[in-house]
């Protein structure tokens, strides 16, 4: 039996432990039997024999799980194969979750992770670490929500030369972007609208100065470039000072204008509003991510897809545990 | 227009003279001088590259000058404009004197701004104008864009670069 510890039991988290309660009997068939023997968010715990849905309904009925253990003493006591880690991202310093990743390599476990934290501040260090203990780090879910980037990038185009990847890696800008090209609406108000429909933050700024992007970015062009590159070595350039006059004028010469994450094997690592023709793949619309990768052998390959959501995470860390486990795939 | 003139020069003293004297007589404005001794011809003479901004009426008797003063002439021409970008600004783009941004780039005699639609805000608010510039060949083209955000960067104007859609 596989045995699982989630770690952060958030929206992702609990995603997760529903998926993984719902749709037993067909992940099973991939990967043979599972079992989840711990649970921790940042004050409180359940291990052993329980409920995933019990679980979650606990969580969701009083904020916390019913035992006092932390996920540090739980990492100790309990045996695992793998952790799910979806502990809240902190782009500056990786924690919590940089902690307990690095503790469940030491204890040979393999990794799936949701959080993009800890691959921003220490992305080689994790990889030469899981290397050295002969376990696996899955971090689908960190970039682009369940549109395959990391998998895409590392399997299926395996043998390509990659010369660059540009993407849509945020949904937040995109949809507020996409409204001031289609309404010519001003910045501020669509900023507030989309805070009221819960699309962007109460503190937007991580989405709409480029962080996130280029948190994400990073995570991408360490995959292909094999560099060890951090958020600092990013040129990052938000959203804020467009106006609805800006798109008049770039829209009538066939162009708009989106927030573009841009790496390349030259080192670029490059986030800034871009003007964008109408016709390029790249002129999406609403919360959509997507990702142009340029290739030697495959061309051009274009994914898009929802970029963050429940669900989508959920689809993600789902797909990395199937491929880590798959009795079918043996071409990892 | 900017055009590109190619002499040949023999090695000594006071030839050079010989091409600039009849530029600035016609009221030519020289841009930039190639003089590459490693490139001797045959002849063992020199190749010098001139960048000259002239009207264009005039280039033709410049040309018969430069022969008139027993210079070889090998080539003239209207510098090619091979690569074109547009980029969007926005800012107080007139406040800052937008030809002072525009001749940043003009003068660099690789690079031109083809075209500048710009839009009048309301007072004080940030206007728009979208440039097209052409250069020479892509290199210059990244010089020209590098000059252009510097530029900007002083005059707090935010510049939009295109996604150069050559692969897509």
């Amino acid at each position: 039996m596989i045995r699982i510890a989630i770690l952060g039991f958030g929206t992702v988290g609990r995603g997760v432990a529903e998926v993984l309660s719902m749709k037993r009997d067909v992940i099973e068939r991939k990967i043979g039997k599972y079992g989840v023997v711990a649970i921790a968010d940042s004050r409180s715990s359940i291990s052993g024999e329980f409920s995933l849905l019990e679980a979650i309904a606990y969580k969701e009925e009083r904020g916390r799980l019913p035992y006092d253990k932390t996920p540090r003493e739980l990492l100790d006591e309990i045996d695992f194969d793998v952790l799910i880690e979806t502990t809240p991202t902190d782009v500056k310093t990786g924690e919590p979750g940089l902690s307990y990743i690095k503790e469940a390599i030491r204890r040979d476990a393999d990794v799936i992770t949701s959080n993009k934290g800890p691959l921003v501040v220490a992305f080689s260090e994790i990889m030469e670490m899981a290397e050295r203990h002969g376990v696996r780090i899955g971090y689908e879910a960190t970039v682009g929500g369940a549109m395959p980037v990391i998998k895409l990038v590392s399997r299926e185009l395996a043998g390509n030369r990659i010369f660059r990847i540009r993407g849509i890696l945020n949904g937040t800008t995109n949809y507020i972007l996409s409204r001031m090209e289609k309404e010519g609406m001003p910045y501020s108000q669509i900023l507030s609208e989309a805070k009221e429909m819960g699309i962007a933050e109460a503190d937007p700024s991580y989405d709409v100065d480029g962080i996130d992007a280029g948190a994400k970015l990073v995570i991408i062009a360490n995959t292909i470039f094999n560099i060890s590159a951090s958020l600092n070595d990013v040129k990052i350039k938000g959203i804020s000072g467009i106006t609805p006059e800006a798109f008049r004028v770039a829209g009538e010469k066939g162009y708009t204008i989106r927030l573009i994450a841009e790496a390349d094997e030259n080192g670029r690592l490059d986030v800034s509003p871009r003007l964008v023709k109408l016709t390029n793949p790249l002129a999406i619309y609403g919360t959509m991510n997507a990702l142009l990768v340029e290739t030697d052998l495959a061309g051009e390959i274009f994914v898009i897809g929802k970029g963050a959501g429940k669900k989508e995470t959920a689809s993600a860390i789902i797909s990395d545990l199937v491929d880590m486990y798959g009795r079918n795939n043996r071409t990892g | 227009m900017i055009v590109t003139i190619v002499v040949e020069l023999e090695d000594k003293p006071g030839q050079l003279l010989k091409v600039i004297e009849p530029i600035s007589r016609m009221g030519g404005n020289i841009i930039s001088i190639v003089h590459d001794r490693h490139r001797v011809t045959p002849m063992k003479k020199i190749p010098v590259e001139f960048v000259v901004d002239i009207k264009s009426d005039r280039l033709e008797r410049l040309i018969e000058l430069i022969r008139e003063a027993k210079i070889q002439v090998r080539s003239y021409n209207e510098m090619r404009l091979l690569a074109t970008e547009s980029f969007l600004l926005i800012g107080h783009i007139i406040h800052t004197d937008l030809s002072d941004t525009i001749n940043t780039i003009d003068k660099t005699g690789f690079a031109e701004v083809v075209e500048a639609r710009i839009t009048m805000p309301k007072l004080d608010e940030p206007s728009t104008a979208l440039i097209t510039i052409s250069a020479r060949g892509k290199e210059e083209m990244r010089k020209a864009v590098e000059l252009l955000k510097e530029v900007c960067e002083r005059k707090n104007i935010m510049v939009i670069e295109p996604l150069n859609d050559d692969l897509v």
